[in-house]
């Protein structure tokens, strides 16, 4: 491409510069209060946090898309499954859920994964006509017994204490756990989805990645007995301690008092500064890993196959294998991403998971940031993120200036109630105009 | 056994929602296969073009009805979607020639034309936000139904009612008309046959004389134009809601890739096969069941009607898997 | 000496930024048919490309009719007279025979109606095929849907790269029995081919061209006498 100038231009400063005047915005938004910053540090807090969360995700698809050019346009469906993690994993048990149709529910899931196997090898391994025969008796076959076991198992669960439970619960075990294992379970859905689209036309991918995070929001939304579905599942354990237990805490109020502060906002920063110290640690060590893999053999490979996919294939790489590989590492941390944020939030909220903000967002914040690095992603994710909860405040501030000439009046208060709805707006011109100005991105890969 | 109960149930229940949720399907894969065909990407912000365009007809239809002006029987915004055509075509033109252009020129890879087109679909998106908000709005004045349970049960005596309603009688025939006018002109016509050939094999038709930006212009607009007339018609049968749009993406990429991306018949076909798979596998056939002289014990619903989406995408997967050109030979994989 | 109709002179260039192309003449007189021949990878096709504006020449001159052509895109060069056949892809496959001459007419404003039929005189095969898709006819029958659909513009120049490609034998003498017949019309004939001896045979004039430069040039039979050509591009 005929972009390496601009980079050479700006050179090695342009990264740190970058991170500098980002850490000023959020400085700013810590200490002054006036119509563009709150001066909250629990608010700027808050807003690092999500957006350290953000820079994983972008990590995830910065990994799809910047080492191979995969379009994942579901990553609100991978991200979503690996914020079931902690439910499933961390919350307590729930009295009787299981006896009522735990070992059952397993047995179908069982029987519907086992159906799908059956067929694929049917189809593998049985020739000429009867193969599509027995295809589909299988396929029937393994639906009727997995419905046979299925239904009755669930409503026999969503049963149990529907008011305040109707799922099946958690292991109980420690939080940090559910990462992993939100992280293990994105992945599976990805090598699913990726063994069947991928090693196809590039778009074909993010029509089938679009679809599967459909389908897993759905799932989220409807199976009650996993996550007691739009009725939410609150009370997610915490990796960190609660505010109220620090501030019944004679130490620390005494200590907040040294600093000035009240325990009440003492505690919501302590809490937040816990969970950033935390997001960070993943944080580090996911570039860590990932640059040491880009260093790689595999990684020079991944970036060889990128460049020149054609050229590659004819060197006698696998292209599809490498493409699923690296897609379900991505996948897998967007997943850990996914597990990270109900964590921080307590809380699993189905409806929530928007795809114009949990897929497109991130892939601004990539595209923004600088696709093919990490640190850009990481950039481009906190950046992105500061400004989308910002323009929810400077936005309407911003109508009111340039509604000020207008008369007082329906199409003045239209135009103020509307203001929310330019975020949508403002990102789409933000993705169009650096895809074509600046394809490279704030931080160009090196 | 009482089969004509049956047979008048599948037609209410099955048969008739499926064909107009087809003929709306099969609108919205043609303009996405033309797109797919002629430009060679996979169009993300079609379904926020049919938002948009819907939302244009709608303001046309409240500002004809404010003017004293209906269709009678027929809904107003009949009257109004030559206007939103027009309207949203040249915002899809003025897309192509600030975004997609260059990247044509280019001769970008496909997949930065699908991220262009996610950045034009969040700018429709937030158009169609802040014309008319994220709320659901029924627009479709005039009657409400050709032939309704009640007279149905009266002309037959039957037990079991059937209903015709308006929207969905204008669904067919509109479709019908649409996909007649559009066959013809590509069959016929020196320009339809330039888009055809053009889609064929764009360095040949560029060495016929053909012009690339009249074809793309000409497919901009005619993919509007239907996109426009399946969205209004789906806001008529069911509602308008900015969001639904965007999730009816998926079955119409489903439909295209069914049909074979790039092969309008083909699109057409999808269309029904994914609308009829749907409606068939979301429906309680209980009823149905029970009129033929079965007592099942469940619903005999394959599937509940929240995971519709997941048959897009089964249909999708197994198309993707068996057949990548689709069931009617499209473009290369 | 009169200047030949088409002349393309000391052409380099190529694709990106190595030359293909290292100072390759073509020149072809008014009906008369001139070969190019060359191994694999010589340039052949890219020459035609950079005769039909479908390259940008870093240097050389192509002109047509006395005419300076070198600037004009290959949409103009077709008004200009020029028909060029590709190598590959030089069908509309999912459109009928009839609508791929159709659409080589395409810029043409008065009535083709008699082209069409002269075509159809010239390939009989194909005009029992009119409303059967060209994509899918047989190979031979391709290759002259192709050069049909380029003669509708009724060219002065016809272009052909490789036509006789993956045809069988019988097919093939068909085929130049075709390209003869045109020539005789008046037509200048420029094309690339595979099957260097029967090419130079119908050939007035033809170019060896080996890492995109003219190795010989000289009549067809003067060539298929010369003992060093025939060494080293006719296999003995
Ligand atoms: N579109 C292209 N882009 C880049 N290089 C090309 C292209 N087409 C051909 N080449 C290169 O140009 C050289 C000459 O190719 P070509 O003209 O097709 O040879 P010939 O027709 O004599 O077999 C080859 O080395 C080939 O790899
Ligand atoms: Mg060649």
């Amino acid at each position: 491409m005929s972009h390496t100038r601009q980079a050479e231009a700006h050179g090695a400063w342009r990264a740190p510069v970058l991170f500098l005047v980002l850490a000023l915005l959020f400085l700013a938004e810590g200490t002054f209060r006036n119509a563009l910053f709150s001066g909250s540090w629990n608010t700027a807090l808050g807003i690092l946090n999500m957006g350290l969360i953000s820079a994983i995700m972008a990590l995830g698809v910065n990994m799809q898309w910047g080492y191979a050019g995969l379009f994942n346009a579901g990553v609100v469906g991978f991200l979503a499954l690996g914020g079931l993690a902690p439910v499933l994993v961390s919350t307590p048990p729930v009295q009787g859920a299981w006896a009522a149709g735990g070992p059952r529910v397993i047995l179908a899931l069982a029987v519907g994964l086992g159906t799908l196997v059956l067929a694929a090898q049917v189809w593998k391994r049985v020739p000429g006509r009867p193969r599509v025969l027995a295809l589909i008796a299988v396929l029937v076959l393994g639906f009727v017994l997995y419905r046979f076991l299925f239904d009755p198992a669930v409503a026999a669960i969503e049963a149990n204490n529907s008011a305040s439970a109707g799922n099946i619960g958690g292991l109980g075990w420690p939080v940090l756990l559910s990462w992993p294992v939100g992280a293990l379970m994105a992945a599976a859905a990805a090598w699913g989805v990726g063994k069947v689209a991928l090693g196809l036309r590039s778009d074909y991918l993010a029509i089938a990645t679009l679809g599967i995070g459909e389908i897993i929001v759905a799932v989220m939304r409807n199976e009650e007995w996993l996550s007691r579905g739009v009725k939410n599942m609150s009370g997610i354990p915490r990796p960190v301690p609660y505010e109220v237990d620090l501030q019944a805490d004679p130490g620390f109020v005494a200590r907040a008092a040294e600093w000035g502060l009240s325990p009440g906002l003492a505690s919501g920063i302590w809490v937040k500064l816990l969970y950033a110290g935390l997001f960070t640690a993943v944080l580090l060590a996911l570039i860590l890993l990932a640059e040491l893999a880009l260093k790689s053999p595999w990684g020079r490979m991944m970036r060889a196959i990128r460049d020149n996919e054609t050229a590659a294939g004819a060197m006698g790489k696998n292209v599809t294998r490498r493409h699923l590989q690296i897609f379900v590492i991505g996948s897998a941390v967007i997943g850990l991403a996914g597990a990270m944020m109900v964590t921080l939030d307590g809380l699993l909220s189905p409806n929530s998971f928007n795809p114009l903000r949990y897929t497109f967002l991130i892939w601004v914040m990539v595209i923004v940031g600088g696709s093919g690095n990490n640190w850009g992603a990481v950039l481009g994710a906190i950046l992105i993120w500061f400004l989308w909860i910002k323009a929810e405040v400077w936005g309407p501030e911003l109508m009111r200036l340039i509604t000020l000439p207008l008369p007082e009046g329906a199409f003045r208060s239209h135009m103020l109630g509307s203001a929310p709805h330019m975020r949508f707006i403002a990102l789409g011109l933000v993705l169009l105009l650096v895809l074509r100005f600046a394809p490279r991105g704030l931080v160009p890969e090196k | 056994m009482d089969i004509l109960n049956a047979l008048v149930a599948i037609l209410n229940f099955v048969v008739i929602p499926a064909a107009s949720y087809g003929a709306q399907l099969a609108l919205g894969a043609l303009g996405v296969t033309l797109i797919y065909g002629i430009l060679r990407f996979s169009n993300f912000a079609h379904g926020d073009t049919m938002a948009f365009g819907t939302a244009l007809v709608i303001l046309v239809t409240w500002g004809l009805q404010a003017i004293g002006i209906d269709l009678g029987p027929v809904p107003t915004a009949l009257l109004a979607l030559p206007i939103g055509i027009a309207l949203c075509s040249v915002f899809v033109l003025g897309t192509d020639r600030t975004v997609y252009r260059f990247y044509r020129r280019k001769r970008s890879d496909p997949i930065i034309l699908v991220m262009a087109s996610v950045g034009v679909m969040f700018i429709m998106n937030g158009l169609t936000r802040l014309v008319i908000g994220v709320d659901e709005i029924r627009f479709d004045d005039g009657a409400r139904f050709l032939v309704s349970v009640q007279q149905f049960r009266a002309w037959t005596g039957l037990s079991e009612g059937l209903s015709l309603r308006v929207s969905q009688a204008i669904t067919l025939a509109v479709t019908a008309l649409a996909c007649w006018a559009l066959f013809r002109f590509l069959s016929r016509s020196r320009a339809g046959k330039a888009m055809r050939a053009y889609s064929d094999n764009e360095d040949l038709a560029l060495l016929s004389g053909i012009d690339p930006e009249r074809v793309v212009r000409l497919t901009w607009i005619i993919a509007t134009a239907l996109a426009v007339t399946a969205g209004t018609l789906y806001g008529l049968d069911k509602s308008f809601k900015a969001f639904n749009y965007f999730q009816i993406l998926l079955p119409i990429f489903a439909a295209a890739i069914v049909g074979g991306l790039g092969n309008p018949l083909g699109a057409v076909a999808g269309g029904f096969i994914v609308a009829f798979s749907e409606v068939a596998v979301t429906y309680p056939w209980k009823k149905i069941a029970n009129y033929l002289g079965f007592q099942p014990e469940g619903l005999l619903q394959l599937l509940s009607t929240e995971y519709k989406f997941a048959v897009s995408f089964v249909i999708l997967i197994v198309v993707l898997l068996f057949r990548p050109t689709g069931l009617f030979r499209g473009k290369s994989v | 000496m009169t200047e030949p109709y088409l002349s393309a002179t000391d052409m380099h260039g190529g694709y990106g930024k190595a030359d293909i192309l290292n100072g390759c003449t073509l020149t072809v007189d008014k009906g008369q048919i001139a070969v190019i021949v060359g191994p694999n990878g010589a340039g052949k096709s890219t020459a035609m490309k950079a005769v039909f504006g479908m390259l940008n020449l870093r240097e050389g001159r192509v002109t047509l009719g006395g005419e300076d052509i070198t600037a004009l895109t290959p949409q103009e060069r077709v008004r200009k007279g020029m028909g060029f056949v590709p190598q590959t892809h030089n069908i509309f496959p999912t459109m009928t025979v009839e609508e791929n001459l159709e659409m080589g007419a395409f810029i043409r404003e008065d009535d083709f109606r008699d082209t069409m039929a002269q075509v159809y005189e010239l390939f009989p095969a194909v005009a029992d095929k009119r409303k059967q898709n060209a994509g899918e006819l047989s190979g031979g029958q391709r290759q002259q849907v192709a050069v049909g659909r380029a003669l509708m513009t009724k060219p002065s120049l016809l272009m052909l790269d490789e036509p006789t490609a993956g045809v069988s034998p019988i097919v093939m003498d068909e085929l130049f029995d075709r390209i003869i017949e045109v020539a005789r019309t008046g037509i200048s004939i420029l094309m690339v081919e595979q099957n260097a001896r029967q090419a130079l045979e119908i050939a007035d004039i033809g170019y060896v061209l080996v890492q995109g430069a003219n190795r010989y040039t000289d009549s067809g039979q003067a060539l298929l006498a010369d003992p060093e050509v025939r060494r080293t591009f006719l296999g003995g």
